[in-house]
């Protein structure tokens, strides 16, 4: 079982390096991951990560691109409601990456 | 979603042949499903003891319930002809990964235990033991094909190389060796109703957001509409359509049309996703329960007609076994196909003048157009002879003023695979995926340079998401695949005829 080690804990996460328990999301195991990407999480992907989190926590399943894009854009404003923002914080793809950090199993299908 | 450590390919003046080069995507091999999304399935979870003897075991059985293995396996005569059509081969020099090659992976195994020479001499007829690394060889190859038949189009003998791949497929599947990208993703269909895992309550949500959308560009309440009983029509389309982009921009086009000729139509929450997995692990018994769900879906939603939307190989499925698998659809309209597919309703309608559009919406779009392995080879759309090609095309025609086409030697029946075909659009297999890209961006390079386009466009949800991740490793924008109907939903003029 593959183990990402956060604060002193290892936390099990699979082969894609997305959490394998839910429940075991901190903030810091998100930064954690993101700076194995070479990425540092600013308050603009904190926005998402925490819209994604609630957004799953009520249907199970992350939001659909228009959906967070239409989120986003009414929290931050029209010129970050759309998918090339989201690619600016996430470019591996904002469903995969942010889903990732968010501590989200990863979205599967033709996608 | 470490970098990528593996080359380009160079995008040549002209296609090259490429230098083999032994062994270079040995290595390349899929996560192994775990246990519990193999038992879903009806697989066993691990590699047994006596894996050997199941493996041949099942060979036998697969040769016995379809004879067409049988002759595949026996009557190729390595004239070569396939060896230089598949885009993998053509991508990274692997002379495994020409066809013929990949195939033997599996004859030479057939011919030792199942025919004559080969159980006697197995040395004069190439035939070899099974062993371990024979079986790691078969599930690292058997995932580097996707199944796309560009090959057979070229087989003088017809030989379907696709189901070979299958075959060998459901074999591995059979020892606990499944692919974890497929099997858990037909798990999540049985359990949830589509390969996202997306549940009713979220398929409502993301279509009322698509109604306010199309509401605040155009002031028109086109409806979305999600198990609606009594409907006309049940759409049944790839759950990519309500997730991604550019997919999500094709369904408001679905909608939109059905919406102004006036068709009542809905999704099922049940049957919410055209995909069929169970065909790319060669296993007809989850084919066929997977397709069952749109036959339940139809009875309970009392709907006359059905409707797939812009899924290469779903219309496969849809089109060529529907019937079979799931049939008979007696209680349809008989005056419409059982299924029809998203294009030929466009079409039909584009015909019947009951559309009107603005072409000039897509102006600032140069068009070309990338056939999708399962439906240029597998299917057919309308009731003519290449109708696939043709529908297509001359939807697109009547929606926009640009249209150029690729080479004639990679569109139509020899169009080459996205690359991410057959169950192998992962990211475990990116190498794989981008390397199998090569000759699409190769021909696509060439409409660019030539006629200046910028956009592509494509009827299937995997072909879009391949081209989406695949297009800047080439150096071409990501956005500049797009769907089908997204072309049709700029141009229509909504509330122009009754």
């Amino acid at each position: 079982m593959a183990t990402i080690e956060v604060g002193g804990k290892s936390i099990a996460v699979d082969e894609e390096g997305y959490l394998e328990n839910r429940a075991d999301w901190t903030m810091e195991i998100g930064e954690a991951m993101a700076k194995l990407d070479d990425c540092e999480l600013t308050d603009n992907h904190m926005e998402v990560i925490n819209f994604l989190r609630e957004y799953y926590e009520e249907y199970q399943i992350a939001p659909a691109v228009r959906v967070l894009t239409k989120a986003i854009g009414k929290k931050l404003g029209p010129d970050k409601g759309n998918s090339k923002y989201l690619y600016e914080l996430f470019p591996y793809g904002p469903a995969k990456q942010a889903c990732k950090y968010a501590g989200l199993p990863k979205p599967t299908g033709c996608v | 979603m470490a970098k990528a450590e593996f080359e380009t390919p160079e995008l040549k003046e002209f296609p090259e042949i490429p230098a083999i080069q032994v062994g270079s995507m040995a290595h390349s091999k899929p996560f192994i499903a775990k246990a519990e999304f193999q038992e879903d399935l009806g697989f066993p979870g691990e590699l047994p003891d006596d894996w050997k003897d199941k493996v041949i075991a099942k060979m036998g059985e697969l040769l016995k319930k379809y004879r067409s293995l049988q002759v595949y396996l026996d009557s190729c005569v390595k004239c070569g002809a396939c060896t230089d059509k598949c885009h993998y081969f053509l991508g990274t020099g692997d002379p495994k990964n020409m066809p013929v090659a990949r195939q033997d992976l599996l004859r030479a195994v057939y011919r030792r235990y199942f025919t004559f020479a080969g159980k006697y001499f197995p040395k004069l007829v190439g035939a070899v033991d099974l062993t371990k690394e024979v079986l790691d060889d078969w599930y690292s190859y058997f995932h580097q094909c996707s199944q796309c038949r560009r090959c057979s189009v070229f087989c003088p003998y017809g030989i379907d190389t696709a189901e070979v791949s299958m075959a060998a497929r459901e074999i591995l599947d059979s020892i606990g060796m499944g692919q974890k990208y497929c099997n858990e993703i037909i798990g999540k269909v049985y359990k949830i109703g589509n390969n996202l895992g997306l549940p009713g309550p979220a398929l409502i949500d993301t279509m009322e957001g698509l109604e306010e959308e199309v509401k605040d560009d155009t002031g028109i309440d086109v409806k979305y509409p999600v198990d609606v009983v009594g409907a006309d029509v049940l759409l049944v389309t790839p759950s990519a359509d309500f997730f991604a982009e550019p997919h999500v921009d094709g369904l408001i086009g679905y909608g939109k049309v059905f919406h102004q000729a006036g068709i009542s139509w809905t999704v099922s929450s049940h049957a919410s996703e055209a995909a069929n997995f169970g065909m790319f692990i060669g296993s007809y018994d989850n084919m066929r329960k997977v397709a069952m769900r749109i036959r339940e879906a139809a009875i309970e939603l009392k709907v006359k007609r059905i409707v797939i939307g812009e899924c290469g190989h779903a219309w496969r499925v849809a089109y060529s076994f529907l019937n079979t698998l799931a049939g008979p659809f007696d209680f349809l309209d008989p005056k419409y196909p059982v299924p029809q597919h998203i294009v030929e309703v466009t079409h039909d309608l584009i015909q019947r003048g009951a559309l009107n559009f603005d072409k000039s919406a897509n102006d600032h779009l140069r068009i070309t157009f990338h056939d999708s392995c399962n439906v240029a080879r597998a299917s057919r759309m309308g009731n003519m002879p290449g109708g696939q090609f043709k529908l297509p095309r001359e939807v697109i025609k009547a929606v926009a003023n640009n249209f150029f086409d690729m080479a004639p030697e990679t569109i139509h029946e020899s169009t080459f695979c996205c690359g991410g075909g057959g169950g192998l659009l992962t990211d475990d297999l990116m190498e794989l995926r981008v390397k199998g890209a090569m000759p699409r961006m190769q021909a696509l390079k060439q409409v660019v340079d030539d006629h200046d386009v910028n956009h592509l466009v494509a009827i299937c949800a995997i072909c879009k998401s391949q081209f989406s991740k695949t297009l800047p490793y080439y150096n071409f924008p990501m956005h500049m695949i797009g769907s089908l109907h997204a072309l049709v939903s700029n141009a229509i003029q909504l509330g122009t005829k009754e």
